[in-house]
């Protein structure tokens, strides 16, 4: 399955972005870089919870780990694009921005979204990223074999 | 008789206030606040959410400022909010072979692609208190190294080649839910592991040592030890695919086990499984030792009647909440209950004392 195109690729990945970013970051980039649209609920922001599942030694039987909160909402723009919104958290603002830069990212304006909203989250993200790598890194072992006066 | 006591309101809003100010404490010392306890006091939180089987560490660090410390109260506090929420659906089972390792170790192989990962650990720490952290609270950037990007395999799977670790073939069936449906005998392994991965810290360090010490002794070596983020997806249908919805903190062990084989196994390496919210590395080994010592049915070991093998003493012990609810109700008004009880024993004690008195005149 991994091997076939996803058309939904590009839509996914925006929403993972989306999902993981920092607390009111969305918000902010959106609201610096253009007005908000006006839109309507399809299911106003709503908290819930995900079971997160795991599998019996990595590869295995699934099973049930426990849950996470998240946030949810589907609003439509008055251009006629829908925009959902999944993530992670008790945080309906933060959703309300995500489903809205979802619902952007299908319209005409999408390439500016992407180069205001998109674009600075996904390098916030890469960066942050490489930091702790880069400090686990640092604590790789190093294994070097001393010579035994043995023989 | 029957006698209705009232009259406990005033009293029981004393206490209330009393501790809202006691769990203040003194008023010249700074307020906590929720993100300093996320912060700073981590490894709690990620205690609170795995056995309150919540991920959210704003929430858990809340239960901990509001329990005063008290780790298995905020675990309660957890467990209520979350019979709160509507379940939005499952997720996709993670993908722990893509985990961006924070630590990664393996104690059976020293040479393995990827290679040992420390991470922020304890281990090697000559465990001093360390007056300097009562003093200034300043610490020196870590130092960096240039990383290789990319997944970081599990141990078992390149190591395999010769067949001698039991393999843990790809299954999907949906796994039961105890959350869900109460906990019940016979327990699959799926219900098991969920069972133990919300399991009381405590306990399940107690039963895992118990099985090195000898109780169905099953000579664990850690294949595997990983702890590092790993993304969540789940399906959703008004989308008609999966995305990711969030990330989280997850600790996996894999035990390697000696097994000599069994009528059905051939003699192997067999593994047990421990995958735990957030950084909780001895949580994540005595699951696995756990798992591994329950699993003796389907291997086809022999019961020795350790505590470790009998999955109806592990399961339903295990879980601090239902545990600290039985134990702690017993400190709560049994007024009639003792009456009864009271009026037993005086009525035993006449007997007794009548049966005694014709044998003293005698």
């Amino acid at each position: 399955m991994k091997d076939t195109f996803d058309e939904n690729a590009e839509r996914k990945a925006w929403m993972g972005l989306l999902a993981k970013a920092p607390e009111g970051r969305v918000a902010a980039l959106l609201d610096a870089a253009m007005s908000r649209p006006e839109f309507t609920w399809l299911r106003a922001p709503e908290i819930g919870s995900t079971m997160v599942r795991g599998r019996a030694g990595g590869t295995g039987a699934p099973f049930n780990i426990g849950e996470m909160t998240v946030t949810r909402c589907a609003l439509t723009l008055a251009s006629g694009e829908v925009g959902h919104a999944y993530i992670q958290g008790r945080r309906k603002s933060d959703a309300e921005a995500a489903a809205l830069v979802d619902a952007l990212m299908q319209g005409s304006n999408a390439s500016a979204v992407r180069e205001a909203v998109l674009d600075p989250l996904e390098a916030e993200r890469f960066a942050a990223k490489t930091a702790r790598a880069e400090k686990a890194a640092a604590t790789k072992v190093e294994f070097f074999t001393m010579a035994r006066g043995e023989d | 008789m029957y006698v209705a006591v009232k009259g406990g309101e005033r009293a029981i809003e004393s206490a209330h206030a009393w501790l809202a100010e006691e769990r203040r404490g003194d008023t010249d010392v700074a307020e906590l606040s929720i993100a300093q306890i996320r912060e700073q006091l981590k490894l709690a939180v990620d205690r609170v959410m795995a056995e309150g089987s919540l991920y959210d560490p704003d929430l858990a660090a809340l239960a901990i400022k509001q329990s005063r410390g008290d780790l298995i109260e905020a675990i309660f506090l957890i467990r209520a909010y979350r019979t709160t929420l509507p379940r939005f659906g499952a997720s996709d089972p993670v993908d722990t072979g893509a985990m961006a390792c924070d630590r990664r170790i393996s104690a059976t192989f020293k040479d393995l692609p990827g290679g040992q990962v420390l991470g922020p650990t304890f281990d090697y720490t000559h465990r001093l208190l360390d007056f300097k952290l009562a003093a200034d609270g300043d610490v020196p950037e870590a130092p960096t190294r240039e990383s290789v990007p990319g997944d970081v395999p599990h141990v078992t799977e390149f190591l395999n080649r010769e067949g001698l670790i039991e393999e843990a073939p790809r299954d999907d069936t949906p796994p039961p839910d105890l959350t869900r449906e109460p906990l019940g005998m016979p327990a699959d392994r799926a219900l098991r592991l969920q069972a133990l991965t919300r399991a009381d810290e405590g306990f399940t360090l107690g039963l895992a040592y118990s099985t090195q010490r000898g109780y169905a002794r099953n000579h664990a070596f850690v294949g595997e030890l990983r702890i590092g983020p790993v993304a969540v997806e789940m399906e959703i249908p008004e989308l008609g695919f999966a995305i990711e919805i969030g990330e989280m903190t997850l600790t996996e062990c894999e035990t390697v086990n000696q097994f000599k084989g069994s009528k059905t196994e051939p003699p192997q390496f067999t593994r047990g499984y421990g995958l735990v919210f957030g950084q909780s590395e001895r949580k994540a080994i005595s699951m696995a030792l756990v798992d591994r010592a329950l699993r003796w049915e389907e291997l086809g070991e022999d019961n020795v009647g350790a505590p470790a093998q009998d999955t109806e003493f592990v399961l339903y012990h295990a879980d601090n909440i239902q545990a600290t609810g039985f134990l702690e109700h017993i400190k709560l008004p049994h007024y009639v209950d003792f009456q009864a009880e009271l009026e037993l024993v005086r009525k035993l004690r006449e007997d007794a004392i009548s049966a005694q008195v014709p044998e003293a005149a005698e």
